[in-house]
């Protein structure tokens, strides 16, 4: 492949418009959540900033930047800061494999709706989701605090618990569509999307990428009525908006590849497949936030007894025998 | 691999210990080894201040203990010096106070669901129960002038008759409750995980409750048939017909049923109540303790007399002591009152039910995880303004 000015211009522009989206997505997915929790529970939500709320994420921003950023005395100083970074940069990176819609020719230029098609896309999102754990990790370890540390304990085990469900729920994805990456996939599903063909790899996923978005019933990490905040009890401002942010970024990150997997990306029927994408994306937002109005949270010994003991099982078996199904074929 | 006990500071400042209790916890990882509750940052000396104050002048103290049931602590204090007295109480007036001691216990239970829930993560329940006490706090407001602080009791009665619309407001209560209850039972019984966080959880025998002297709830949950209303009657709790929601095992479970049959039946004593509601006086005829009308205080020079007599010296109560207990919503408020035949107790104790629920925790929690924990502390439903007082 042979890069020229174009073609580098072309992915710096795409990086560009996509960091764009995303933060917007974020800033409002957030808004979006207490709203519709609001709704849920009957009271109002934030409806005072802007038409209908509409600028409360900038008012929030705001609010972050000027807060005050308290280092604990005790904390690891460098660790402490890094921690929030690293908890969020891996979230952004997830959306540069993912097409946001077909490839479009402009000007005889095949231009692809997604910053890099890589050829192991699949296991790109899972090594970065395996390295969005140190966030946790260390962000509760250099606290010095005991909720912290408490917080991120839990959430380290939670998290290796559930990534190995999550892999074992693509594994027949990858099956079906024979490659980890993530337009083949899209492309695999033209006749059919693959919740048709899996739609127990597809439950594994959901329960799974609630877990690691640590979303209730998996909060556990930053169980409110047990650990304070949990791994961020001792974060304020910018540092803690990193956290959070990161956090609804992995939201729509982990929704955005449910789609692919399982609803067929931005394949669908008459509207335009950008259209599609948001509209499946947005789905699996809104079912993030029902189910956070819904549910109560788990206990750290139960969640790993289902993740362990049920999920991972389960999704072995969906791979045997899918690959037995395959075989028939 | 070798490890290390931690302890755990949990509050004063916590999001889950209600208030202000500070628990010491041991933690063995997330395994709770032991539980050392620290009371006393909610201490005001109520109990000292009421032997500085005539027998009035205390009701508005109790209001501050059990802040989320205040009217039932009124309701305990004035039957105490009532039976010192012995004075005879007029009907409405009893009926009126057993419709605000049930409303009363719909709204301490409300909010106790309401933070029992959202300290499991069941958020939306904590906001459907705090929407059905606000009409709870309005016939507070609208009869007593005070959301909380209600003082609305007095020796002898009420401090003033119930005003109009009160009848329909308590209807509206009676009609709409149920299908609430209906509400957060279909969003917390029929939950996997709710029962998988309540079923087996702080467990306490009928024996080991009984030794600790739990009351309510915790008591009934474990399987002791127990209620002060239909045990040892007051305020004419006998006329009325209700049934005493008894548990089986001790669980967190068996008393979030208890508690969630009880609301029913406190609709269902409601509805009796306004029955009986007859027009009447409601302050008993006793002039050298009742309070005179306001008409009176406000148009004769004899009324303005009387008021200011008993406002500024109170009465004297016959030598002796008295102990009267209630059903409070967290269980037996019992109040030992001592004469020495001045106009102000030599000495008042208060049996705290949530203090004496409070010191079963280690028990009911020991061994569990640190998130059992948090759902004991819930089950328990404690007020620290009562434990401190």
């Amino acid at each position: 492949m042979t890069w020229d000015a174009i073609d580098i211009g072309l992915m710096l522009a795409k990086i560009a418009v996509l960091f764009f989206i995303i933060l917007t997505l974020a800033a409002y997915l957030v808004l979006a959540e207490r709203r519709i929790l609001a709704w849920m529970q009957d009271r109002k939500g934030p409806n005072r900033v802007g038409p209908q709320g509409m600028l409360q994420p900038l008012a929030d921003l705001i609010k972050m930047l000027t807060k005050e950023d308290l280092i604990p005395a005790a904390a690891d100083r460098v660790l402490f800061a890094v921690a929030p970074a690293m908890a969020s940069i891996p979230a952004i990176l997830t959306f540069a494999i993912i097409p946001l819609a077909a490839p479009e020719t402009i000007f005889g230029h095949r231009v692809s709706m997604q910053v890099t098609d890589l050829d192991v896309g699949i296991l790109f999102f899972l090594a970065l989701s395996a390295i969005a754990v140190y966030g946790v990790a260390l962000g509760g370890w250099a606290s010095n605090s005991k909720y912290a540390l408490l917080g991120s304990i839990r959430g380290l085990s939670q998290l290796i618990s559930y990534e190995l469900s999550m892999g074992l729920s693509i594994v027949p994805v990858v099956m079906l569509a024979k490659s980890l990456r993530m337009s083949d996939i899209v492309n695999a599903q033209a006749e059919m999307p693959f919740i048709v063909y899996q739609p127990l790899a597809f439950v594994i996923f959901l329960v799974s990428i609630l877990a690691e978005c640590r979303r209730i019933p998996f909060d556990l990490p930053e169980a409110e009525g047990e650990l304070v905040a949990g791994f961020h009890t001792e974060y304020s401002g910018m540092r803690f908006g990193l956290f959070f942010v990161g956090e609804y970024i992995n939201i729509i990150g982990l929704g955005a590849l449910a789609s692919l997997f399982f609803l067929g990306g931005w394949r669908g029927p008459l509207l335009p497949p950008i259209v599609w994408f948001f509209v499946k994306v947005t789905a699996f937002s809104f079912f993030f936030i029902w189910v956070r109005g819904t549910l109560p949270r788990l206990r750290y010994d139960q969640l790993m007894h289902l993740g362990w003991k049920f999920l991972t099982p389960l999704a072995l078996v969906n791979i045997l025998v899918t690959g037995w199904w395959l075989s028939l074929r | 691999m070798s490890t290390e006990i931690m302890t755990l500071n949990m509050g004063p400042q916590h999001p889950s210990t209600h208030g202000v209790l500070r628990l010491v916890v041991e933690l063995d990882g997330e395994i709770v080894e032991k539980i050392t509750p620290h009371i006393g940052y909610l201490h005001r000396g109520i109990e000292k201040l009421s032997e500085h104050r005539t027998y009035h002048q205390t009701i508005p103290l109790t209001d501050r203990m059990d802040y989320l049931a205040p009217m039932h602590n009124n309701l305990g204090y004035v039957l105490a010096v009532e039976k010192l007295l012995g004075i005879e109480v007029p009907e409405r007036a009893q009926t009126v106070r057993v419709i605000m001691a049930e409303l009363t216990r719909l709204k301490s239970h409300l909010v106790w669901i309401a933070c029992h829930a959202l300290d499991i993560g069941a958020m939306t329940v904590f906001l459907y129960a705090f929407r059905e006490r606000e009409l709870v706090m309005d016939i507070y407001e609208m009869v007593s002038g005070a959301r909380m602080t209600s003082n609305f009791f007095r020796v002898g009665g009420l401090s003033k008759d119930v005003p109009e619309g009160f009848v329909p407001a308590v209807q509206n209560i009676v009609d709409t409750f149920i299908g609430h209850f209906d509400t957060y039972e279909g969003l917390l019984t029929k939950n996997t995980i709710w029962l998988q966080r309540t079923v087996g959880n702080g467990v306490i025998s009928a024996e080991d409750a009984i030794n600790y002297g739990l009351s309510g709830p915790p008591l009934r949950g474990s399987g002791v048939d127990f209620d002060l209303r239909r045990d040892e009657p007051y305020s004419g709790y006998e006329g009325y017909d209700f049934q005493v929601a008894v548990g089986e095992k001790g669980d967190t479970f068996d008393r979030y049923k208890c508690r969630l049959v009880e609301m029913r039946q406190s609709i269902s004593i409601l509805k009796q109540a306004l029955g009986k509601l007859k027009p009447g006086p409601v302050l008993a005829d006793e002039p050298q303790v009742c309070y005179p009308p306001k008409e009176d205080v406000y148009n004769s020079i004899e009324g303005l007399i009387h008021h200011f007599k008993i406002a500024s010296e109170g009465f004297p109560a016959p030598e002796g002591e008295v102990y009267v207990g209630v059903e409070n919503p967290k269980g037996e408020l019992g109040y030992y009152l001592v004469s020495d035949g001045s106009a102000k107790p030599y000495r008042m104790r208060v049996r705290p039910p949530s203090f004496v629920n409070l010191s079963a925790i280690e028990k009911m929690a020991k061994g569990s995880m640190m998130a059992d924990l948090v759902a004991v502390i819930g089950t328990l439903d404690i007020v620290l303004g009562e434990i401190d007082r």
